[in-house]
């Protein structure tokens, strides 16, 4: 508890850079990653993530010491020439796009490991800690490092909020904006050098392969959440921030953790989530739903065999049995026994010595639904010109969905009959 | 056969475009009258889209050149709409029906500025004109077919210009929706824009057009539709293994081998 007050009070100013700069990174990466998203270009920061690893151990190559500046310029740089190799070999040769992007990403990637063996090797006492690049750890981020970082994520929040309208439309119909006249391929390249950028901004912290996770997953899992762009860039950066705190917290509360794979972790963890629970996108509510439905349709049903054995002996309040009411339509008598429990729970029923009977307002929604199958055979008799014992199944599934406007609707349009395509009568 | 107009409000001009080298549109010419509802017709792969796309400046022109309203489409972009094939885009997309239509303000509003409420007033006029205002808030994924080509029909309203070029805007849409829509440009070319369209069911042809254009990787005819809707014409489009071109083009294929022992 005392780590959680230290950490939120942020009376270490070591843990006031790791918390602003994980907060930073984060929301600008989930940001730019919203559009690549968007644009089906996941796998782009993939590779972007991988390939910044040569251009940092050449800046360390290069100056020979762990200048923070300078190896984001290295990074800034061979990530950026990894996206053009990718879109040349794209264009100009019989290699298709994701075989370009798997071949760039790990020549990239290789050459990178080569460059950082060697430095390690070389007996350099800067290079300690290097490592860090590849998985990131913010407890090393240090305050002239934010300065760098606010900058990056001053220019990401600023480019994207200029050109949202126009990233959006390209993301959308990019024919239509070459059309209307957009410089598509300015804007194109603007994204992408946004994305290396991204990745660039992280890798001090959730180091270089671990990013292209924290530019896809928030927006992933924010897509859930809703229909609406603005809303879901916004989501995305929110559980990109949260992701970015967590992973703070964690590595300070157990230094021995590193920050990226937490973050990675924790924006994984926000996916899943989504992916399972989301109001009616996820896989739980979907189910929910099913489950409603099929509850919805046994019930009905149970009810409907009451009113056909009424119909049988005009006597609609008699108490039946179970293997009566089986005797009426083939049903699982586990199944029918559990509905007819639910339906006495709900007041439709009335339950005496193992035998049911409708109640009052059981036969009102017994009427209904019998109603609703006998006016739908007509309406398919008659408008759909479907033969009279062909209607009967499609019947079955539509009483069940069948509005109240609707059955107003069906009413008037077939003139309040009285009698279905089987000649039976349509209760009122 | 191709009859020319007097001050056209369209001239392509010996346009030849290829894919990868491989002609597609072979030294297609013909102007276009203002005010006209004009179809571009031709068997599957005859360049229909293409032409379209190549107009639109799409696509890279191998020889020859457009002009629109006597200019080239850089000066006259702001007159010029443009509504693609409505499998072009992926209706999953997280906008509602509004923010599509409003995209058809964004050649006039430019690059760094918002759409403001003038610009949703004639995206909301628009989606009207269509049949659609009812649907403005909705999510574009829950929408159907017809519904899908009334948005975009509406999103190329929005953009008050005087020539459109449309892409299949009947392909897989309701009867219903069809008549709406051929009616739509009927009171646009009433109004004196002019419209053109890639269209594939031969049975309308007449119905809806007065301008045709007959493509089969080369221009067959272009006039008015009576002139060229006759049963010769059709022949030379569809008859398609007859003609030169696909001759010379089987040839240009197979010339690596011999086609005969001497």
């Amino acid at each position: 508890m005392q780590n959680l007050i230290d950490f939120i009070s942020f009376s270490d100013p070591n843990v006031r850079y790791v918390v602003l700069g994980n907060v930073l990174l984060a929301a600008s990466a989930a940001m730019v990653g919203a559009f690549i998203l968007l644009q089906k270009k996941a796998l782009v920061g993939d590779a972007v993530s991988h390939a910044v690893l040569p251009g940092v151990c050449a800046a360390f190559l290069f100056s020979g010491s762990k200048n923070t500046a300078l190896m984001l310029i290295g990074a800034f740089v061979s990530g950026w020439l990894a996206l053009i190799t990718i879109d040349y070999i794209a264009a100009k040769s019989k290699i298709k796009k994701d075989a370009a992007i798997g071949l760039v990403l790990s020549v990239f990637f290789g050459t990178g490991m080569v460059m950082m063996t060697y430095i390690q090797q070389s007996g350099n006492a800067a290079q300690s800690g290097l490592d860090h690049f590849i998985f990131g750890n913010a407890a090393t981020l240090v305050g002239a490092d934010l300065v760098v970082f606010s900058i990056l994520a001053a220019v990401l929040l600023l480019a994207v909020g200029v050109f949202f309208k126009a990233f959006a439309l390209v993301a959308f119909d990019k024919p239509y904006a070459e059309a209307l006249g957009y410089p598509v391929r300015r804007l194109d390249l603007l994204l992408t050098s946004l994305t290396v950028l991204a990745v660039v901004t992280g890798i001090t912290a959730v180091g270089v392969v671990l990013m292209a996770a924290m530019l896809v997953t928030p927006a992933a899992a924010a897509r859930y959440w809703t229909d609406n762009i603005r809303r879901m860039v916004g989501i995305a950066v929110a559980f990109g921030v949260f992701a970015g705190l967590s992973g703070a917290y964690i590595s300070y509360v157990a230094p021995a953790m590193p920050t990226g794979p937490w973050m990675v972790v924790v924006s994984s963890a926000i996916a899943f989530f989504s992916f399972f629970f989301a109001p009616r996108k996820g896989i739980v509510p979907r189910m929910y739903m099913q489950r409603k439905n099929q509850r919805v349709i046994v019930e009905e049903n149970t009810l409907k065999m009451f009113y056909h054995l009424g119909e049988r002996n005009s006597h609609f309040d008699g108490m039946r049995s179970l293997d009566e009411l089986a005797s009426t339509r083939e049903v699982n008598k586990a199944l029918l026994k559990t509905a007819l429990r639910r339906l006495v729970a709900k007041g439709l029923l009335a339950s005496r010595d193992g035998q049911w009977a409708l109640t009052d307002a059981g036969h009102q929604k017994a009427m209904r639904v019998v109603r609703l199958h006998r006016l739908w055979e007509l309406y398919l008799t008659k408008y759909m010109d479907i033969a009279s014992d062909h209607v009967h199944d499609d019947a079955e599934t539509i009483e069940h969905i069948l509005t109240p406007e609707l059955e107003r609707e069906l009413e008037h349009q077939l003139g309040y009959p009285d009698k279905d395509p089987h000649d039976t009568e349509i209760p009122k | 056969m191709i009859v020319h107009t007097q001050q056209p409000v369209l001239e392509v001009h010996d346009l030849t475009v290829s894919y990868s080298r491989k002609p597609v549109l072979w030294g297609v010419d013909f102007t276009l009258p203002t005010g006209c509802i004009a179809g571009i017709v031709g068997p599957n792969g005859a360049g229909k889209s293409t032409l379209l796309k190549s107009i639109m400046g799409l696509i890279p022109l191998s020889s020859g050149y457009v002009k629109l309203f006597d200019r080239p489409l850089e000066e006259v972009r702001h007159r010029v709409s443009y509504v693609p094939q409505r499998e072009s885009v992926d209706w999953d997309f997280p906008v509602s029906v509004l923010d599509v239509v409003l995209m058809g303000r964004y050649g006039k509003v430019g690059l760094f500025r918002n759409t403001g409420t003038r610009d949703s007033a004639i995206a909301l006029d628009c989606l009207d004109k269509v049949g659609m205002s009812a649907f403005a808030k909705r999510q574009i994924s829950q929408l159907s077919g017809g519904q899908q080509q009334r948005v975009f029909l509406a999103r190329a309203l929005a953009q008050e210009a005087d020539i459109y070029f449309m892409d299949e805007p009947f392909a897989g849409v309701d009867a219903a929706t069809e008549q709406a829509i051929i009616k739509l440009l009927r009171e646009m070319a009433s109004a004196n824009k002019t419209i053109v369209v890639v269209h594939h069911d031969l049975q309308s042809v007449r119905a809806y057009f007065d301008w045709l254009i007959l493509l089969n990787m080369h221009l067959v005819a272009a006039g008015p539709t009576d002139q060229v809707f006759t049963e010769e014409m059709m022949q030379q489009a569809y008859g398609g293994r007859l003609s030169l071109l696909s001759q010379v083009g089987d040839v240009m294929e197979k010339r690596a081998f011999p086609s005969r022992e001497h």
